[in-house]
């Protein structure tokens, strides 16, 4: 067989076998825990307004900021009681989804 | 008017409609080296095989100035004709028709040629090129691309629908070919997506070109909304006249047989597998090696190739083959290769087409991205499709087949009805190092020498339990066979499952997992 260019090993149930390897499987993001002090963008869109300064108090419920995206002006509430700590876009900034908005403590 | 005057008059209005939107916007169409649609209608079908219908329908849109504009056919050709003697149904937009924009009457044409072959129960091929909805028609357009879905919807299952993307296909519009059995794609020409790049740079900030967006190397390799990749028009032209030979014209019938030819030598079955299970292979060799001709027609080549679909034939009918490839990835389940494997199954079963299956896999793909992308429903999916397919079922084991992957692949447990196994078959719950590591845990971890321990076990359980015997002593496997004595036994059972008569207790419809 000379189509045995490109083979690597796959560990199955401890076993591991010779094959080619996907790009899929290859590019595959490693999992990372999800940080809750840390606010993503859920959707694609533009940050309308910043209701928080850094260095504010802030308690489970309070509006953080609103992303326009999809013909709607979306709340991001707050997950936990805490303080801004620090927040990376400004007002009109286009942000694709998981965009790092802004970190609390 | 005499008679004569009045045919030179038909003539004359039929040349006028014929040159769809004129010379110049032909010239652009092959400048972008396409086809035009008469041309490609052409091309498919069988020498003036070609009825049309409704040349001369046009639109009657009145708002924005569009009842100073005339449309010749409305955008789209409509018709019948035969492939190699087989009738098909056929429509094809016309990109130089107002960019074969889709108003009230375009869509009209199509779904009165989607009628006609539901009704006359033969085949449709939609040749799709647009630049989508006829803004100017408003909810009207939309009404239409509304009609049109809910006839492929309706027609699924009872013939066969081909879509052929020689052009743009975008928005909405993309919905009719998902919901078709077969999308056919040209590199550079097919473009299909639901938000096309402009929009995505103005929402997003984010800059892709359309061929790296939705070209048709993307849908055959990474989304798998497509089934045949080709570099050219003539190419697909190709594959569409060699898989309607493959397909009964409707769910009533078989696929029409031919004359069974053997496989060729040059595929030797005994020497294809190498014996450690380890080891990698190339399964198409092993149906190259049963099949009639070994001619294989291979169905979504470049994607989840980890499972291999696809028909040949085997003494002359259809067979449907779905294969786990130990060359790529192992040839593991996982969430793409189960979604590929299971539709493919369920096309068999609707279609009569009776489904072989080669069996060698270790498992399942491990991984969070597995688990969390819904490797359990979508691996279910195998499980159902094979469960509710009444179609023959034949599988043969040719090496591992362990664990779930075992029960999945049209197992005797799923109602397989003829199951082979070779002698290098391994049907256990799971591989020997596994199996060994747990059942031997004490002794191995106890023992002065745990590594010179673990092989001995493993080597213990290999020897035991890593064959086809335990699961033919159980009848679950019906016959050990050697590797050359597959064809014989796989036609055999096709012949005797002719008549094959399952009834299953009646509902409105299942729920399989999608």
């Amino acid at each position: 067989m000379n189509k045995n260019d490109n083979l690597g090993f796959l560990n199955i149930d401890t076993s591991l076998y010779q094959t080619r390897i996907s790009n899929k499987f290859l590019n595959r993001k490693p999992y990372t825990p999800v940080d809750h002090k840390i606010i993503l963008s859920f959707i694609p869109g533009t940050v309308l307004h910043i209701l928080v300064k850094p260095g504010q108090a802030v308690a489970k419920g309070d509006d953080l900021m609103i992303l326009d995206a999809m013909k709607m002006q979306n709340k991001l509430k707050c997950v936990m009681d805490g303080t801004v700590k620090s927040i990376a876009v400004k007002e009109g900034d286009k942000v694709s989804k998981g965009t790092v908005l802004l970190e609390l403590e | 008017m005499p008679v004569n005057k009045k045919i030179r008059e038909l003539q004359e209005k039929r040349e006028k409609v014929l040159l769809g939107g004129g010379e110049q916007a032909i010239e652009k169409q092959k400048a972008m080296g396409k086809r035009t649609a008469r041309e490609r209608i052409m091309a498919l079908l069988d020498e003036n095989s070609f009825n049309e219908y409704d040349l001369f329908v046009e639109h009657d849109a009145r708002d924005f100035d569009m009842d100073k504009k005339s449309l010749p056919s409305d955008g789209v050709i409509i018709g019948s004709g035969t492939i190699y003697g087989a009738p098909v149904a056929i429509f094809a937009q016309d990109f130089t028709v107002a960019g074969g924009s889709l108003g009230l009457m375009h869509s009209r044409k199509i779904t009165k040629i989607m009628d006609h072959a539901l009704k006359m129960r033969m085949p449709l091929i939609g040749i799709n090129d647009s630049g989508g909805a006829r803004i100017q028609e408003g909810v009207n357009s939309l009404a239409g691309y509304g009609e049109i879905f809910f006839r492929n919807t309706i027609s699924s299952g009872v013939i066969p629908q081909l879509s052929v993307i020689l052009g743009p296909c975008a928005g909405g519009a993309v919905y009719s070919p998902a919901l078709t059995d077969f999308v056919f794609v040209v590199d550079n020409i097919s473009k299909m997506f639901i938000t096309g790049p402009e929009v995505i740079k103005t929402v997003l900030g984010e800059e892709i070109s359309m061929e790296d967006l939705g070209g048709a190397r993307v849908h055959s390799e990474v989304t798998g909304n497509a089934h045949f990749f080709a570099m050219s028009e003539e190419e697909c032209f190709d594959q569409i006249k060699k898989l309607i030979t493959f397909i009964p014209w409707n769910n009533s019938q078989k696929a029409r047989a031919f004359e069974p030819g053997e496989p060729k030598p040059e595929y030797n079955i005994n020497k294809i597998i190498p014996e450690d299970p380890t080891l990698p292979y190339d399964v198409k060799d092993v149906i190259r090696a049963i099949v009639d001709n070994s001619d294989f027609f291979e169905i979504m080549e470049l994607y989840a190739k980890n499972i291999v679909i696809g028909f040949g034939r085997m003494g002359g009918r259809t067979t449907g083959f779905v294969a786990n490839q130990p060359l790529e990835m192992a040839g593991v389940l996982d969430v793409d290769s189960s979604d590929k494997a299971a539709r493919f199954i369920r096309y068999c079963d609707a279609f009569n087409i009776p489904i072989i299956t080669l069996v060698d896999l270790p498992g399942y793909l491990p991984g969070v991205d597995q688990e969390h992308a819904g490797v359990i429903r979508h691996g279910a999916k195998v499980l159902y499709a094979y469960s509710e397919a009444t179609v023959p079922k034949l599988t043969v084991i040719l090496r591992k087949a362990y664990g779930g992957g075992y029960i999945a692949m049209s197992s005797r447990h799923l109602r397989a009805d003829f199951v082979f196994a070779w002698p290098s078959a391994e049907i256990a719950v799971m591989g020997p190092e596994g199996a060994a590591n747990i059942i031997f845990r004490k002794e191995i971890l106890s023992s002065a020498d745990p590594d010179g321990m673990r092989k001995q076990k493993v080597e213990e359980y290999k020897t035991k339990f890593a064959n086809p015997y335990v699961a033919a002593s159980r009848g679950y496997v019906d016959a050990v066979i050697e590797p050359s004595e597959t064809r014989k036994f796989l036609m055999h059972s096709i012949e005797v499952s002719e008549n094959k008569d399952v009834s299953m207790p009646y509902k409105k419809h299942g729920l399989p997992p999608f």
